[in-house]
């Protein structure tokens, strides 16, 4: 990482130490805006923000580790979290994640080439009146079908 | 300010979905002392909708009564259980009762902060929910002597979680607010002694609070009315799985499974898994059970399942879930689930013995008991009721076309 880079994410963390507190329950919060931000929260970014909130480093790794949403290795620019729960199954999430790792070319758990695309399976996310269905960054998706799945791919940016 | 929700329609139901202008149990409340507050809601005797039917009156008491310098109401909007969405509806359609039934909390306990914990597959209306609690500050619902009560202030934020099951757990999801690992603590204490921060916090589910303006405004009596004598008032069902109309329901307690089934255009209907994964499978010749408190205790998760079903598969899906989700501070839950799913393969494979079987069973018990929280306590549920049930179709191959 560049130096200005940290410089940038440093001055970055102190803002939203600013905005949220300097307190241990500002924490999620935190993680929460990097993640979003950065598709990742890196080494350096949990140093310094166990620094700003007075913690070890080693909590703040342990509570990213805890949440699914929360990773420390750099995710593509876009999440897509189809849901495996049993009412989207019995509604075809099967046909679904055919479709999305041949049209990406990858797996569930893996990111594209281009660092687009990350596939991930999520537990029911409370559409299961709308099966099957899926989230790609913070934006749900429902009633799904293979080609409707493919074609929101070619929405996103 | 003209927010979307003004022009979402709504629906109709004997309870919850009936007329309410918002602010209106505000109105009345803060004209009343606390006590009567606290008498309604007795009277109504109503239970909490986060599936552990505690009573809520009871709870708001036991921080009512407290003298703590601060205390905390906190709407549980976790929702994680797999078929559950109704408080998706409630906080999208009716952000009025949710927040109005958090200010009246607020006034009858003396907190002065409400905090909403939503689930972070809901971000995407967090913003939707943000306007309507502006708009609340506008009409002086929110903010320092509320609606000209001399001393009343309270305000509401919102906090997302980060997709993990077990923080709707309510001392984990204190855990989570205070930015920690969501791993239940164990209890007592309860919250509502050391809560968020420490303080007494009261916890409840999205639809316990967006029952409490109805009870205000039309009163305990009323709401009593619905419902059976130990399941009173009306409970919003999430019905999804096989059937022509899933979605949202609203029915009084005490409905049977066979009313609710033709309700929702259900056919060749097998089985129906209600309370989620965490919940039980009952099978067709039950279907003369009813939904309360009395008989099939539920949060509202109904799932369908028709003949031309696999229940094994479906086992193994509810076993999946609980093997990620577990967040694996104690061993009972941990290990457990893990030999549970396993086993459930194993069964898939052909690869078991009937003594294997009965072990797994035990094992679960053991589970059922030994627990630090809810998860791991009901998460053989499911283990137990599909193998006794559908023994046959599992085990003989001879249930109605299922493989
Ligand atoms: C694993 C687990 C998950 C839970 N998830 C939720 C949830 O998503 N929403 C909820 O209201 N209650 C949930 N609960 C129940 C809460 O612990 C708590 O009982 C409830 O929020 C109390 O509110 P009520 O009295 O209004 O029902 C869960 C419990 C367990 C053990
Ligand atoms: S029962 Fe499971 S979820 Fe609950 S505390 Fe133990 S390991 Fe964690
Ligand atoms: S099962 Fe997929 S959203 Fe509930």
């Amino acid at each position: 990482m560049l130096v200005f880079e940290k410089n940038a994410l440093s001055e970055e963390i102190e803002l939203l130490v600013d905005k949220y507190g300097m307190d241990r329950s500002s924490l999620l919060q935190i993680l929460q805006d990097i993640q979003r931000k950065h598709n990742h929260i890196s080494d350096f970014a949990q140093q310094e923000i166990a620094r700003l909130l007075n913690i070890h480093p080693v909590e703040v790794n342990s509570v990213i580790s805890f949440y699914s949403f929360l990773h420390s290795e750099p995710q593509g620019r876009n999440t897509i979290k189809l849901c495996q729960t049993i009412s989207c199954d019995m509604a075809g999430k099967q046909n679904i994640e055919d479709a999305l790792t041949r049209e990406l070319g990858i797996s569930f758990g893996e990111t594209t080439k281009d660092k687009k695309f990350t596939l991930e399976h999520t537990n029911c996310m409370g559409m299961c009146d709308q099966g099957p269905a899926m989230l790609i960054n913070e934006k749900v998706f429902t009633r799904l079908d293979p080609e409707k799945a493919v074609n929101i791919l070619k929405e996103v940016e | 300010m003209e927010t979307k929700l003004d022009k979402i329609k709504k629906r109709t139901g004997p309870v919850l979905f009936s007329k309410y202008t918002r602010g209106d149990a505000i109105k009345k409340v803060i004209s009343i002392p606390r006590e009567d507050v606290l008498f309604e809601l007795k009277t109504s005797g109503l239970k909490g909708r986060g599936g552990a039917g505690f009573p809520t009156s009871t709870k708001w008491m036991l921080v009512a009564a407290s003298t703590a310098d601060k205390k905390f109401i906190v709407c549980n909007a976790d929702e994680g259980e797999p078929g559950t969405f109704k408080d998706r509806v409630l906080l999208m359609e009716y952000p009025e009762l949710v927040f109005d039934g958090m200010v009246v909390a607020g006034y009858t306990i003396g907190a002065k902060t409400g905090i909403v914990y939503l689930r972070g597959e809901y971000e995407y209306f967090l913003g939707q929910l943000e306007d309507y609690l502006m708009k609340m500050r506008d009409d002086n619902l929110l903010g320092k002597n509320i609606l000209g009560k001399e001393g009343f202030d309270f305000d509401i934020s919102i906090r997302l979680g980060s997709g993990a099951y077990v923080c709707g757990e309510e001392t984990a999801l204190i855990e989570s607010l205070e930015g920690h690992r969501g791993e239940p603590r164990n209890r007592p204490p309860y919250p509502v002694n050391t809560g968020y921060l420490g303080f007494p916090t009261v916890v409840n589910n999205v639809e316990t609070l967006s029952s409490v303006p109805h009870i205000m405004v039309k009163g305990g009596e009323w709401f009593k009315q619905h419902g059976t004598d130990k399941s009173t008032g009306s409970k919003l069902f999430s019905i999804s799985g096989d059937c022509e109309k899933p979605g949202v329901y609203e029915l009084p307690w005490g409905t049977s499974l066979y009313v609710l089934l033709q309700l929702v255009g259900a056919k060749n209907t097998k089985a129906v898994q209600v309370g989620g994964a965490s919940g039980v499978c009952i099978p067709k010749n039950k279907f003369d059970r009813f939904l309360a408190y009395e008989d099939i205790a539920t949060g509202g998760s109904v799932i369908i399942f028709n003949e031309s079903r696999d229940m094994l598969h479906v086992l193994e899906n509810f076993m999946e879930f609980f093997v990620e989700e577990s967040c694996g501070q104690c061993t009972p839950c941990r290990i457990g689930n893990t030999k549970l799913l396993e086993g459930v393969r194993k069964i898939k494979s052909g690869d078991y013995t009937f003594g294997y079987i009965n072990t797994l069973k035990d094992l679960g018990k053991t589970m059922q008991v030994a627990s630090k929280c809810g998860l791991g306590q009901s998460s053989p549920n499911a283990f137990i009721s599909i193998l006794e049930n559908f023994k046959d179709e599992i085990f003989f191959h001879n249930g109605n076309g299922s493989k």
